[in-house]
């Protein structure tokens, strides 16, 4: 795609953005659009929200269940990127009726580096080595495109469709928890409504930061220091508006809760 | 209603004829529409019966329709039990025959190990916990003696809620220093991952289970002996299985335990 093209489709989702109105799938007029090409339209809207003052402070993963993968019938997880602006404290309230589309809950384990992480070559006991911590957290993820008819240019484009996300009350070193067998239970409004474990992203939350860091080495981009990481949803999407209470426990970790209004 | 004696005993031979000769048969409710639950586990205890007569040991009790989705899936709020025989055990990292059974499944699982007798009425999760020796991952395998794994309540019921193998194994852990609702569980077939889970999934806490079992016991006079061991309830969706297969369950803090159906 032509850079012309990248620029308009970013000040679309952009707009979408801003004004809470959800935009056609980009892939229905440009059905030849690669996953490069969205990464630039991603990248494009982040400097948007840059320009207006936004600060990067890390990134999420997506697409790492084997369910979410078999929808988009793709084979790999995408990248976003989170700003300060999308931060919410633990049990805050967030407004989701003014600030989203269609919100849906994620529950996800978190990290935070210590040190920098440059692929390629990064392995799990590398992103060990340079995390600082482990966080229970809430991702509020949502669709710029309409109904979430996404293909996986559509989601890559829109910031991994990432909306905001909430960290929890505790921070564990990645050395006394394992990750891969760790419990994750999710309730809704006081009820259980899923479970899951740390394998339910790729095998292992650590295969899903060091797949990130492999994947932005090769464009010469590195995960810094201080960074926040988003492994990857532990268990499915859930729908939420406004008066739902949301809590995630995550067995070693701790727990981390949301209000939607 | 309630079946006459003689009908009870031929359903209990029927049914466990068709778990010993591994043949799947229509389910029982097919020619008895009115049976209700009493008769299903008076079906049930026949078999156990049956067993015990020819010197199988009963060594403990498993618990069904664990989850909400299961529950509502067959209408009912509360979940089922049946009761595990010696042979149903297998050692960890054995192997178990799949020519004995019909169309086996595996489901994670937490075992509970008792050290005190546990009776109802108004058994709750603490008691559960105080009488809980240890805890352990368990992967049950199911084995409905009905055709397609095809039944409603009563009929699972009368057949000993689909039990038929188990093994345990990994890292014991004490229930008193352990957050009962977090653990874990990553199913394996063959070293991929199949299923993941949290303990929570079972009632919300798998204590819960042993101590509805020990309160709906109450009902028929029993309880739960110290030295049971006691499937809690499936974690996980069912996945089949067939010879050749290699099964690994991970459970958080537990260590693994893994068989081979050949």
């Amino acid at each position: 795609m032509k850079q012309e093209q990248i620029d308009q489709y970013s000040r679309a989702l952009f707009s979408a953005l801003r004004s809470q109105s959800a935009i056609d799938p980009l892939t229905q007029s440009e059905p030849d659009m690669t996953i490069e090409d969205a990464y630039e339209i991603s990248l494009g809207l982040m400097n948007l929200r840059i320009a207006e003052g936004e600060k990067v402070i890390g990134k999420k993963i997506g697409v790492t269940s084997k369910a979410v993968q078999n929808m988009l019938n793709v084979h790999q997880p995408d990248f976003g990127y989170l700003t300060d602006q999308m931060v919410y404290a633990n049990g805050e309230t967030l407004p989701v009726s003014t600030q989203m589309i269609a919100p849906r809950a994620e529950g996800e384990i978190a990290f935070v580096l210590k040190r920098d992480l440059a692929g390629p070559g990064i392995t799990n006991a590398a992103v060990i080595a340079a995390t600082e911590c482990v966080m229970p957290c809430f991702e509020i993820v949502d669709s710029r495109i309409r109904d979430w008819k996404i293909a996986i240019q559509d989601t890559v484009a829109d910031n991994a469709s990432c909306g905001f996300f909430v960290l929890g009350d505790r921070a564990v070193s990645p050395r006394l928890v394992d990750l891969s067998t760790c419990g994750m239970v999710v309730e809704k409004n006081g009820q259980i409504i899923s479970t899951g474990a740390g394998a339910a992203a790729l095998g292992s939350p650590l295969n899903c930061v060091a797949w990130l860091a492999n994947t932005l080495g090769r464009y010469g981009m590195t995960l810094k220091a201080g960074e926040v990481i988003l492994s990857g949803s532990l268990v499915p999407l859930e729908p939420v508006s406004a008066g739902d209470y949301m809590r995630v426990d995550i067995g070693g970790i701790g727990s981390a809760s949301v209000r939607f209004a | 209603m309630s079946l006459s004696k003689e009908q009870i005993a031929a359903l209990a031979e029927h049914l466990e004829n068709a778990e010993l000769n591994a043949s799947a048969v229509k389910k029982i409710t097919d020619d008895y529409p009115d049976m209700d639950f009493r008769d299903a586990y008076n079906v049930q205890y026949e078999i156990r019966r049956r067993k015990e007569a020819r010197g199988t040991r009963i060594i403990g009790m498993k618990m069904g329709l664990t989850s909400r989705a299961k529950m509502e899936q067959m209408g009912v709020d509360t979940p089922i039990y049946g009761f595990l025989a010696d042979y149903f055990e297998r050692a960890e990292s054995g192997e178990i025959s799949v020519k004995d059974l019909i169309h086996p499944k595996v489901e994670a699982e937490i075992a509970f190990v008792t050290k005190s007798p546990l009776g109802g009425p108004g058994c709750n999760a603490a008691q559960v916990i105080a009488a809980t020796d240890f805890i352990m991952p368990a992967v049950e395998v199911i084995d409905s003696r009905y055709e397609n794994f095809r039944f409603d309540l009563v009929s699972v019921i009368a057949d000993n809620a689909s039990s038929s193998r188990f093994f345990t194994g990994g890292q014991v852990l004490a229930p008193m220093s352990t957050d009962m609702r977090t653990i874990g569980v990553v199913l394996e077939k063959n070293g991929q991952v199949m299923e993941v889970g949290a303990s929570a999934a079972v009632l919300g806490n798998p204590a819960t289970a042993i101590a509805m079992l020990a309160n709906q016991l109450a009902e028929r006079d029993e309880k739960i002996p110290a030295g049971s061991i006691i499937l809690s309830g499936a974690i996980t969706a069912a996945i089949p299985v067939e010879a050749g297969d290699n099964v690994t369950l991970r459970a958080h803090g537990m260590g693994s335990v893994s068989m081979r159906f050949v």
